[in-house]
């Protein structure tokens, strides 16, 4: 595979977690990386971006307020109109990833594979891996026809290693006139408080669900999270009935983790909640079912109420100070 | 404030509840038995319902592509209090991929001439979440996706949009599509008065050669993506299960221990 591109994207501290692991899986993949990045700080990415392996950072410039979707992709459609076409583009499964994806795929008529968890190589295209039924079956799939491919990818499906490259070169990419398609704009952001480590990015998940009882409770997930130096998760049973933000969320529609120690309590483990975390290393639960359904992915599972066991483990791990 | 025309994309999805299997000749999901309106798309059919329901004169159109003529699922929806629904079903469109469907789902959707396109941000069964962005791109219309919640004025859509760190305030011009996630309205369960008026309300029933697209490009035959392998995953072994004789809290500090978290 000669060339492919990754679209990067940017948080508060350069390039998200995520992006990094679709460089390093590119790297492994084709000879040439580069990636598109917009926003107005895009000069500073040349550094990290080009460590992981992009040489060329198209710079599709601040797209002052509008949505990235539409004109990210039509940057993205004008540099392949001109001849520029990678053999596959790799989007991370993000909100703003998402939107990018499906608009280029309208526009340069290609499909898209979304979901994807693994990119191998075979016989000159690329084979993805899907998780199905609740990650209990993989699907391989690939494009039949010309390139580029979009392929959407799921967090953690690769670890990032730099490649302790150079800073990529910075050539500008504007999006040209979007016309209507872009006329979706933010007029202001909302930033609800975190303390702690990033749910995907911590070594400890303590996620909670619907046999906490009532939101209230949530408060020992956080204690015990905050013990563990680690972040607090939810279930979207939880997440749905309002008692912590959408951003908790574990999950097939919400975020995959896969930490050194996962805590499920009082969550039963359906399998929308395990494809999000059963790649976690070792998985504690626990639940008062003995018959509950996160018991099967279990390394330790305590047969018991939340109410009892999370007292006491809260209480534990205090007096060891 | 002037009527408007609202379409929801609704997807007919065999019950989530029984368990899925893939078809063992063309490896897609089987889609053969009964089909019910997805759950993700009755949260797009209730905001609607509501942003209609305020204003005069406007009225919520249902469209979907299913197979066989299944309505199933779209009389659910009308029996909540949508007004009318378009089906796309033709054969031809079996192993259709996401951007065929988009295609067919845009030419269905112009002809509701809508004012605003709410779907969800991803079907249960596919989940692919890029569906409304494509059929977005097709129709030439802004797109607003993760909404978690919604309001309009008639010329403007205003959306909180989920982020990464919490949510952003998003305003658009109309026509525009609306993705909305899970749980940002509550969904009103059928009157036995609504599920009776849905028997008599209108279903438009359209093939490809209505809407003027050519068999070959959708479907199967014009599906680009091919599914090369299925296997079982790798199953993870499930350890040590105990019952709490009020130990579970020292147990799980041991196993932290040594682990070295602790
Ligand atoms: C398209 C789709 C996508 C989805 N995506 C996700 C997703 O991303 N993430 C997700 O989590 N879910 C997702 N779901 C929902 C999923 O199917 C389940 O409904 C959800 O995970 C259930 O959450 P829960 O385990 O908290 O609640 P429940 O299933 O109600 O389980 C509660 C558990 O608590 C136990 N319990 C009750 N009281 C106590 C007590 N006192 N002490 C100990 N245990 C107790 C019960 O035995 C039970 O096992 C999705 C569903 C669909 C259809
Ligand atoms: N066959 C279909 N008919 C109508 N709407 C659909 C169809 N497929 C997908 N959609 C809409 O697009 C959303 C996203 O679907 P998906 O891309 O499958 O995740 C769904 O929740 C529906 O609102």
């Amino acid at each position: 595979m000669d060339r492919i591109w990754v679209l990067a994207e940017t948080g508060e501290q350069g390039p998200t977690p995520l992006t990094l692991e679709l460089l390093t899986a590119a790297r492994g993949l084709a000879s040439t990386v580069e990636a598109v990045a917009w926003g107005t700080e895009t000069a500073s990415l040349a550094g990290p971006l080009g460590e992981f392996g992009a040489t060329k950072v198209y710079d599709v410039g601040d797209l002052g307020g509008a949505l990235p979707g539409a004109p990210v992709a039509s940057a993205m459609a004008a540099l392949v109109g001109q001849g520029d076409a990678p053999d596959a583009v790799l989007v991370p499964a993000s909100y703003d990833g998402r939107d990018v994806a499906g608009r280029l795929s309208a526009k340069l008529d290609r499909p898209v594979l979304t979901n994807v968890t693994g990119l191998t190589e075979a016989d000159g295209s690329l084979v993805t891996e899907h998780p199905v039924f609740g990650g209990t079956q993989i699907v391989a799939a690939r494009f039949t026809a010309a390139g580029p491919g979009i392929f959407v990818v799921r967090a953690k499906s690769f670890t990032a290693e730099p490649a302790g490259g150079g800073p990529a070169e910075v050539v500008a990419a504007p999006a040209g006139d979007v016309g209507a398609t872009g006329a979706a704009r933010i007029v202001d952001r909302h930033v609800e408080a975190a303390s702690g480590p990033k749910l995907d990015e911590a070594a400890v998940v303590v996620s909670g669900g619907r046999g906490l009882g009532g939101g209230e409770h949530y408060a020992m997930i956080e204690e015990l999270a905050s013990l563990l130096h680690g972040a607090a998760g939810a279930s979207r049973a939880i997440v749905d009935a309002g008692w912590v933000p959408y951003s908790h969320q574990v999950g097939q529609t919400g975020k995959t983790v896969k930490p050194t120690v996962y805590v499920a309590a009082g969550i039963s483990g359906a399998t929308q909640h395990l494809v999000g975390m059963k790649g976690s290393k070792n998985i504690v639960a626990i639940n008062k079912d003995q018959e509950a359904p996160i018991f099967s992915v279990a390394d330790l599972g305590i047969v018991g109420d939340v109410h009892k066991v999370l007292p006491a483990l809260i209480e534990a791990l205090k007096s060891r100070g | 404030m002037s009527p408007m025309n609202v379409v929801v994309c609704v997807k007919q999805i065999p019950d989530p509840a029984a368990p899925g299997s893939l078809d063992p000749t063309t490896r897609t999901l089987d889609r053969s038995g009964k089909l019910i309106l997805d759950d993700s798309d009755s949260y797009g059919v209730e905001m609607a319902l509501q942003l209609a329901g305020n204003v005069d004169g406007s009225e919520v159109t249902i469209v979907s592509m299913a197979p066989n003529g299944e309505t199933s699922g779209l009389r659910t929806a009308l029996a909540m209090g949508a007004a009318k629904a378009i089906l796309v079903s033709d054969d031809a469109l079996a192993g259709s991929d996401a951007l065929s469907t988009a295609k067919v789902l845009a030419a269905a959707i112009r002809r509701a001439e809508p004012d605003l396109v709410i779907a969800a941000t991803e079907s249960t069964d596919g989940y692919t979440g890029t569906l409304p962005v494509q059929v977005a791109e097709l129709l030439g219309m802004p797109s607003v996706t993760f909404a978690k919640s919604v309001s309009t004025d008639g010329s403007t859509v205003k959306v909180e949009r989920q982020t990464e760190a919490g949510y952003d305030d998003v305003e658009s011009p109309l026509p525009a599509v609306v993705t909305v996630t899970a749980g940002v309205v509550e969904p009103r369960y059928p009157s036995f008065k609504g599920i009776m008026a849905a028997k008599s309300k209108p279903v438009d029933v359209l093939s490809l050669a209505d809407l003027g697209i050519d068999p070959s490009q959708v479907g199967a035959a014009g599906a680009r993506q091919e599914i090369v392998d299925v296997r079982a995953a790798e199953e993870r072994a499930s350890g040590e299960i105990v019952v709490d004789e009020g130990d579970g809290a020292q147990r799980i500090v041991a196993f932290l221990e040594q682990l070295k978290v602790i």
